[in-house]
């Protein structure tokens, strides 16, 4: 018995500086495993209408339609940018009638996806984790459940739904405008015509490059949506939770956006392999 | 009073029991809230529930309503076990309870109407119309009818109180839990809810728990006190011996409240008066 006490804490005493490292992984892994099971209360909800569609316009506008111009000018700047740095490389390989090309499939394969996609999770998922955050220290949200109003129907399905349409649509918009922001730059440094410019992207351009990157942000879409509401609805310590829940939205939205990424690169590649 | 029998044994089931048990309840989060806590509510009785801020008065609240689960120990709503019921049963649960947050908790997105009838939409089979009647006439008992079509953001806290406070009246509840109805409010106001409170109980012979910092309105509504400290009920009894208790802990809170003698005096006799008054349908 007293050897046992002895070793235990010797097992305690001797790690101390690993300890708070260890004590992170596990709360890390403690968050994904709620985040999981948060997760698939989605699936569950989505076998159960009906759904809450004026709710899911609502998001749609708060979610989609106020972040169109911060897309649109990302999106123009992604394209022009691209074309101005790659210009001297391409000129040194005698390629620059490629520029076009070369442009439009790393905007559509990954740049206009990812970069929409870690930008959103700023502004949509903390604003989302703010909002909910702030409705669980109100007690909006036990208001709810009294009021037999299930609120992971009405307030979590609705806005990642709403997530989920949102993303594949505004990044559609960035590719399109990039190609736009590309062609200005193109037009002003050499000349090149639109006709020119469209034929370009177009022949070079398939549907390989381009369904991917768009089908991914819909899983961008969901990760952002229900991080964003598992840290709302979560949230606690109330007004200055609030904070904490939009912060940790953003934060852990875009790092999953960021891995998921490499998942997906990799299946796309086996899927459609050169 | 007509049942000495329970009065000795609350754990006993039977049909003509009190219409809430809390028995032997605990719950811990980060630290221990409530460690063996048991109270019981009447057909028609108005309980204060006392006790310094973060003795888990709220949290009480929210157990019996099944928003949390005890670690520990069981509630019975009409003999109905709400720690074992599922998400159905709850909302039927739910149905005849009305709960006043203790910062209202008004859906900030939806007009004040839209928030009265977000809770008959679910709880009542009304048609729109009956519906509009009766958001109005609750909206009428706190003053507020004019402010229907206006939105959360847009009131005051103590009108946001009085909003909350008809959204759960709306639904005709047989009990109420009402968490710091009058705190943060004005005098007038605060007692003028606080009578609001006694004419729901006399009128319709709502089942009520008012939880509460304010001694002033607990001795105005309440026919019995309940005060929590540590995790423990250490007072349960009539609101006439809270004065006579001669707890440590009850004299300083008690003390610290203000509540002088004369003061004291002044309102149980506004609350003979009050209680005497015959109810008069509005
Ligand atoms: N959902 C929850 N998760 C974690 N801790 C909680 C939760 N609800 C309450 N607590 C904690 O339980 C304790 C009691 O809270 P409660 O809100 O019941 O206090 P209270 O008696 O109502 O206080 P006040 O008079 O200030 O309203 C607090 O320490 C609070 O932090
Ligand atoms: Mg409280």
């Amino acid at each position: 018995m007293a050897e046992n006490e002895l070793s235990s804490e010797a097992v305690q005493a001797s790690p101390e500086a690993e300890s708070p490292m260890v004590a992170r992984w596990a709360s890390s892994l403690v968050l994904l495993g709620g985040l999981w099971m948060f997760a698939m209360q989605f699936v569950r909800t989505l076998a159960r209408p009906p759904y809450e569609f004026k709710e899911i316009v609502r998001q749609l506008n708060a979610i989609g339609y106020r972040s169109l111009s911060l897309v649109i000018v990302v999106g123009i700047v992604i394209g022009a940018v691209l074309t101005m740095q790659s210009r001297p490389t391409m000129i040194k390989f005698g390629a620059q009638a490629y520029i076009p090309v070369m442009v439009a499939i790393s905007v559509m394969r990954e740049l206009s996806p990812v970069l929409i996609s870690v930008i959103l999770a700023g502004r949509v998922g903390a604003g989302i984790g703010a909002e909910l955050g702030s409705m669980r220290a109100s007690e909006q949200i036990d208001a709810m459940d009294v009021a037999a109003l299930d609120p992971y129907k009405y307030l979590v399905f609705t806005r990642v739904v709403a997530c989920m349409i949102a993303l594949p649509v505004l990044t559609i918009l960035a590719d399109f405008v990039a190609l736009i922001g590309s062609w200005i730059v193109e037009k002003l440094d050499a000349g090149i015509s639109i006709s020119y410019f469209i034929h370009s992207v177009v022949d070079g351009v398939e549907f390989s490059d381009y369904l991917p990157g768009v089908a991914k942000t819909i899983f961008f879409g969901f990760t952002i949506g229900i991080v964003g509401c598992f840290e709302g609805y979560n949230s606690k310590g109330g007004t200055e939770g609030v904070g904490r829940s939009a912060t940790d939205a953003a934060v852990t939205s875009s790092l999953l956006i960021i891995l998921l990424d490499v998942l997906f690169v990799k299946v796309t590649l086996m899927l459609w392999p050169t | 009073m007509i049942h000495p029998f329970h009065h000795k044994h609350p754990d006993e089931p039977h049909e003509e029991g009190p219409l809430l048990r809390v028995e032997h309840i605990a719950i811990a989060f980060e630290k221990p809230v409530m460690k063996d806590a048991s109270m019981t509510v009447r057909k028609g009785e108005t309980v204060a529930v006392l006790g310094k801020s973060g003795t888990g008065k709220s949290v009480l609240l929210k157990l019996i309503v099944g928003l949390l689960h005890p670690d520990a120990g069981k509630i019975y709503y009409k003999d109905k076990e709400v720690t074992a019921l599922d998400d159905l049963q709850l909302m039927s649960l739910r149905s005849e309870i009305g709960f006043l947050f203790q910062g209202a908790a008004l859906f900030d997105s939806m007009t004040i109407g839209q928030n009265l009838d977000l809770f008959l939409v679910k709880h009542t089979d009304l048609n729109s119309e009956e519906r509009e009647k009766k958001i109005v006439h609750a909206l009428e008992m706190v003053q507020l009818e004019n402010s229907i079509d206006q939105m959360p953001s847009e009131l005051s806290g103590g009108m946001k109180k009085r909003a909350g406070l008809a959204r759960s009246i709306v639904i005709e509840p047989e009990m109420m839990l009402y968490d710091e109805p009058t705190t943060g409010l004005d005098p007038v106001t605060s007692s003028s809810i606080a009578e609001l409170i006694v004419t729901l109980q006399q009128r319709l012979g709502i089942a009520s728990i008012v939880v509460t910092h304010d001694l002033p309105t607990a001795y105005t509504v309440a026919d019995r006190a309940i005060v929590l400290n540590e995790g423990y009920v250490i007072f349960d009894g009539d609101m006439k011996d809270l004065q006579k208790s001669d707890d440590p802990f009850l004299r300083e809170y008690l003390s610290a409240s203000r509540l002088d003698r004369e003061r004291h005096d002044k309102i149980l006799a506004a609350r003979e008066r009050l209680h005497s008054s015959a109810p008069q349908p509005a």
